[in-house]
């Protein structure tokens, strides 16, 4: 752990000192190294979940050098700490593209954070693959989302509990900010859609980090006691988790009871405690460790060897970068540069295989194609795939069950080539955003 | 090796149609059964079982739906051996060998048959996979568990079993109910059995008026929201005659729950205030009397939090038995771990800020964010796993009161830890001269006592004592190196709003913010409550800057 971060650092002064060589060089040599630039978290709220992700672009970096590079030339990583700090994401990921010339950036996990590095990535014209599933709403000619959309995850989530649950009573709990906001408001229209009525939605949010679930807790059971099946859909994020299921547990609130599923917890998250009391809840991803693929099975021996740890877990997040990373690798091999405007050009169409037996294919509104699977907990804190989408879901980036988005559409292709096309005006650029 | 396992292996080839053939079979079996159980209750079962070895082979490599027949066909056959396969299959034991054998595993290495019980050869089962459930399934087991389990000779089963019924009420489960009231003697059983049978009756929907009026009775008088939410499932499908009856119960039992309601917001709120007490406890010492701005109290709570986590993680590694009592353990090893760094922390750092609290604010401030990277350095940034031992968790009702163990025993922990300081400081030699020291320095010292010692010897037991609060909140937070920052500002809050420099201050602060947040929170949401809760304390120091519990007299001046 402390190695790598040397190891970054070092990188790091690298790309800082090589940075004034390659800037006067139009062309790039045979031979010198394409450079990937690694935005996450390294310290800070999100340093939790962010840092595995910086690991994995390592690994998966050390991986393709390995295999002989790309072009014939080596990566090299440049990694920076945001360190949980959103106007620090915009400044580095500018300090990237400008001083240390980085070819792609991969990073960001909260909305806030691809939000604040956007602009920088639209003037300067950079790419940025944005792994974690997120509440939609947007595309961007220079971001690709290799995370599901809401209608990748949390509609096939809802779908699953009121069709093999039978559930009637719905609670949207969520932390409160932009990703479980969009995410709630998009699921209730979606339930009022179905029937639902709205004295049987009940809508909570909490603070970030959210320490004392008591009377939640109690007030999400007195919910469920109308006679009328209960579940919990829960957006919260991050650490406010583990107090929220031991609380679940110590009130005695069983999944068969009322299920709680979560769009924002997963294999990491679950390594931080005892998964005996959560056996059965539910979890919405496109992708779970347990999953029995070949090459399932070799990304996490490999990426296990990688780390030097044989307890590490693997996740959704990772397995989305596992994707995007080999998504650029295939269009800057069919460009045959790393110049941004050919990669946007060439990787729309690409496919290359995902980790869970399908295929994930960029579409032309930089989303990709996923399956979706529920997951129960087990004691072990892997899950069981209970559920799993025949075929795989297109990735929709703007929903069609908000009034201000479903006629909107993104194409990034000719001749629409824009991110929020309407489709009854015709236009360009119209409403929302 | 037994009988029945080399048996499925000679027949290896033709079990997979034998299988399928058995699958057809038990829809009808099972419904047959169920009803020649129900005419004659007391009869024994069949003594050629309808195949229980069928029925569990048939459960290899079964999906889901498969899997819910075999528990209904289980459940339906009613054997005494049945049952150990629906604990096996719901304890997540139940394995399917690649020798073909169906195993349950009690222990590392301990299987035996899932059919004839007979203890099998862990080397000789080759590759294992449990067999997996879902919810769905889990409802089912329990229901069936229940069935069988209802006229068990150990009346705690049978409780279990009718509580298990209650919870899942199975209408195929009433002819075994009824032929369990039949024989039950113990009164409180029969009315937990009644019960079950009334949660049967409303769920089923087609009872008449009477009977509903009857089931509402003893649900109304069980009071719980269990039985809340029965009535109000029954209403849509009740007849019309029984409505009224349903409407009152439903009433009854709302008043009921309102009444418990009030003193279940108590309970959250008082519970709330333990956990601000214990983390606000410590840096009442180093803020409130010794006047130290520290910002890395939230820090020594952490490593208060990881010091259990060590002591989990060798008790796991080398006795295993002694987990239950690792809390135990743990408390006086965070107290030293996290004094010692508090006196190194004085020592090497604030000992030189005495009098500049802008520097040491901003000094500690740095070393918080210097401990929290260093630990993040040393165990990863991801959570790490702290067990609740098993007198910790769960709950218990008390009335409609529903209380969790592990916040019951925080807050004792808590009193005992302010009890203890108390005594500590009014009733010990280090506590006279701590409080001569902080009261007037330059006096204690020329009366003999050493201040810098005091000095530090105070620091480290706040700084302690912030380590106790770590090993409180593993039990209820994350361990994660971000566990302290959650709770640096509610600290403050409470020292402040309690009165600097008072330990009483301390605990009614905490006790008065945490109820107030616990009343608040469900009718504005718990981010306008904390907001609410923010403005109220700002508001109150601009009328009483030093706190409820304000020093008097000339330490005031210091």
């Amino acid at each position: 752990m402390a190695n790598w971060m040397g190891w970054g650092r070092s990188a790091l002064l690298a790309g800082a000192l090589s940075a004034p060589l390659t800037a006067g060089v139009a062309f790039a040599q045979e031979g010198e190294p394409i450079k990937v630039g690694i935005l996450h978290s390294l310290s800070g709220t999100m340093a939790i979940s962010e840092t595995t992700l910086k690991d994995t672009m390592l690994f998966l970096i050390e991986k393709q050098n390995a295999a002989g590079g790309l072009l014939g030339r080596p990566l090299e990583p440049v990694t920076v700490d945001i360190a949980s700090d959103w106007p620090l994401a915009a400044e580095l990921a500018r300090r990237m593209l400008e001083v240390d010339k980085v070819d792609v950036v991969f990073g960001c996990w909260t909305s806030v954070c691809r939000k604040s590095a956007l602009p920088v990535f639209e003037e300067l014209n950079g790419l940025l693959f944005y792994p974690v599933q997120y509440e939609g709403e947007e595309s961007q000619r220079n971001v690709f989302y290799t995370g599901a959309s809401p209608n990748q995850q949390a509609i096939p989530a809802v779908d699953y509990l009121m069709n093999e649950e039978g559930v009637e009573r719905w609670v949207l709990a969520g932390t409160d900010y932009v990703y479980p906001q969009t995410t709630n408001l998009i699921l209730e229209q979606y339930l009022k859609d179905k029937g639902v009525a709205a004295e049987d939605i009940m809508i909570n949010y909490t603070p970030f980090g959210h320490s004392d679930w008591q009377t939640i807790v109690s007030d999400i059971v007195a919910f469920g006691s109308t006679g009328k099946k209960t579940a919990v859909v829960s957006t919260i994020n991050g650490d406010a988790n583990v107090p929220f299921y031991r609380e679940l547990a110590n009130q005695g609130v069983k999944a068969e009871d009322i299920p709680v599923v979560a769009f924002s917890v997963g294999e990491e998250e679950l390594s931080g405690f005892d998964a005996a009391p959560l056996v059965g809840h539910l979890a919405a991803w496109n992708y779970f460790m347990s999953v029995d693929t070949p090459e399932n099975a070799e990304f996490i021996a490999d990426w296990q060897a990688f780390i030097k740890n044989d307890k590490r877990v693997t996740n959704d997040p990772m397995e989305a970068h596992y994707i995007g990373f080999n998504l650029w690798v295939k269009a800057v091999e069919a460009a045959g540069t790393t110049d941004p405007d050919a990669v946007i050009e060439a990787i729309v169409g690409l496919e290359t295989p995902n980790l869970t037996g399908g295929v994930a294919k960029m579409l032309p509104n930089h989303h990709i194609t996923k399956p979706v699977l529920i997951g129960e907990i087990q004691e072990d804190g892997q899950f069981f795939v209970v559920s799993e989408t025949g075929d795989l879901v297109p990735g929709d980036a703007w929903s069609d069950f908000l009034p201000g988005s479903k006629d909107l559409e993104a194409d990034w292709t000719a001749p629409i080539n824009c991110g929020n096309y309407n489709t009854v005006t015709q236009t360009c650029g119209a409403a929302a955003q | 090796m037994s009988g029945s396992a080399r048996f499925l292996r000679i027949c290896g080839f033709a079990r997979s149609l034998l299988v399928f053939a058995a699958f057809l079979l038990l829809f009808a079996f099972a419904f047959s059964l169920r009803t020649a159980q129900a005419q004659e209750p007391a009869e024994a079962p069949s003594p050629a079982p309808p195949g229980l070895a069928e029925i569990v082979a048939g459960m290899r490599d079964a999906g889901l739906p498969q899997l819910r027949a075999a528990v209904a066909a289980l459940s339906a056959s009613g054997e005494a051996e049945a049952l150990p396969v629906l604990q096996a299959l719901a304890a997540g034991t139940l394995n399917q060998s690649a020798s073909g054998a169906m195993a349950v595993r009690l222990g590392p290495d301990r299987f035996v048959d899932a059919v004839t019980g007979a203890p099998l050869e862990a080397a000789s089962l080759g590759a294992l996979k449990a067999l997996r459930i879902n919810n769905a399934l889990r409802r089912d087991i329990a229901a069936a568990i229940g069935g069988l389990t209802l006229r068990h000779e150990d009346p705690a089963v049978r409780r279990s079993a009718a509580a298990q019924i209650f919870a899942n009420p199975d209408p195929a489960n009433s002819p075994l109910l009824e032929a369990a009231l039949a024989e039950e003697q113990d009164p409180r059983l029969r009315l937990l059995m009644e019960q079950a049978r009334a949660a049967i009756l409303l769920r089923g929907g087609s009872a008449s008026a009477e009977e509903v009026a009857a089931a509402v009775e003893l649900l109304a008088a069980r009071g719980d929201r269990a039985s809340l939410g029965l009535l109000n499932g029954a209403l849509a499908s009740a007849p019309e005659a029984a409505r009224p009856a349903l409407q009152e119960g439903i009433e009854r039992i709302q008043r009921r729950l309102a009444y418990w309601g009030i003193g279940q917001n108590i309970w959250s709120g008082i519970s709330l205030g333990s956990v601000l007490l214990l983390a606000a406890i410590g840096l009442a010492i180093t803020f409130g009397v010794m006047g130290v701005i520290n910002m890395a109290h939230g820090e020594m709570v952490m490593i208060g939090a990881y010091t259990t986590f060590v002591v989990q993680d060798l008790i796991r590694a080398h006795s295993p038995g002694l987990f239950d009592y690792s809390l135990a353990i743990a408390v006086p090893a965070a107290f030293l771990v996290t004094g010692l760094v508090g006196v190194a922390v004085e020592r090497g750092i604030i000992r030189w800020l005495y009098g500049r609290p802008l520097e040491t604010l901003l000094a500690t401030w740095g070393l918080s964010l210097i401990i929290q990277q260093g630990v993040r350095s040393i165990f990863g940034a991801t959570n790490q796993n702290v067990g609740n031992p098993s007198w910790m968790s769960g709950a218990f009702e008390l009335g409609g009161l529903t209380i969790t163990w592990n916040r019951l025993w925080i807050l004792i922990f808590a009193l005992a830890v302010f009890a203890l300081l108390l005594m500590v400081l009014n009733k010990t030699f280090f506590g006279l001269q701590m409080r001569a020291v902080t009261q007037n320095r330059r006096m204690a010292s020329a009366m003999g006592v050493r201040t810098p010692w005091v000095d530090a010897l105070t620091f480290g037991l706040g700084s302690g004592v912030a380590g106790l609060a770590g090993v409180a909140l593993s039990q209820i937070d994350n361990v994660s190196p971000n566990l302290g920052q959650g709770y640096i500002i509610d600290s403050f809050m409470v020292v402040v709003f309690g009165g600097v420099g008072n330990l009483w201050g301390a605990l009614v602060g905490a006790m008065t913010l945490g109820i107030a947040n616990k009343f608040l929170e469900p009718y504005w949401g718990a981010v306008l409550a904390k907001i609410a809760i923010l403005v109220f304390i700002i508001l109150f120091i601009q009328y009483r800057p030093r706190g409820l519990f304000a020093l008097k007299g000339r330490a005031a001046e210091a």
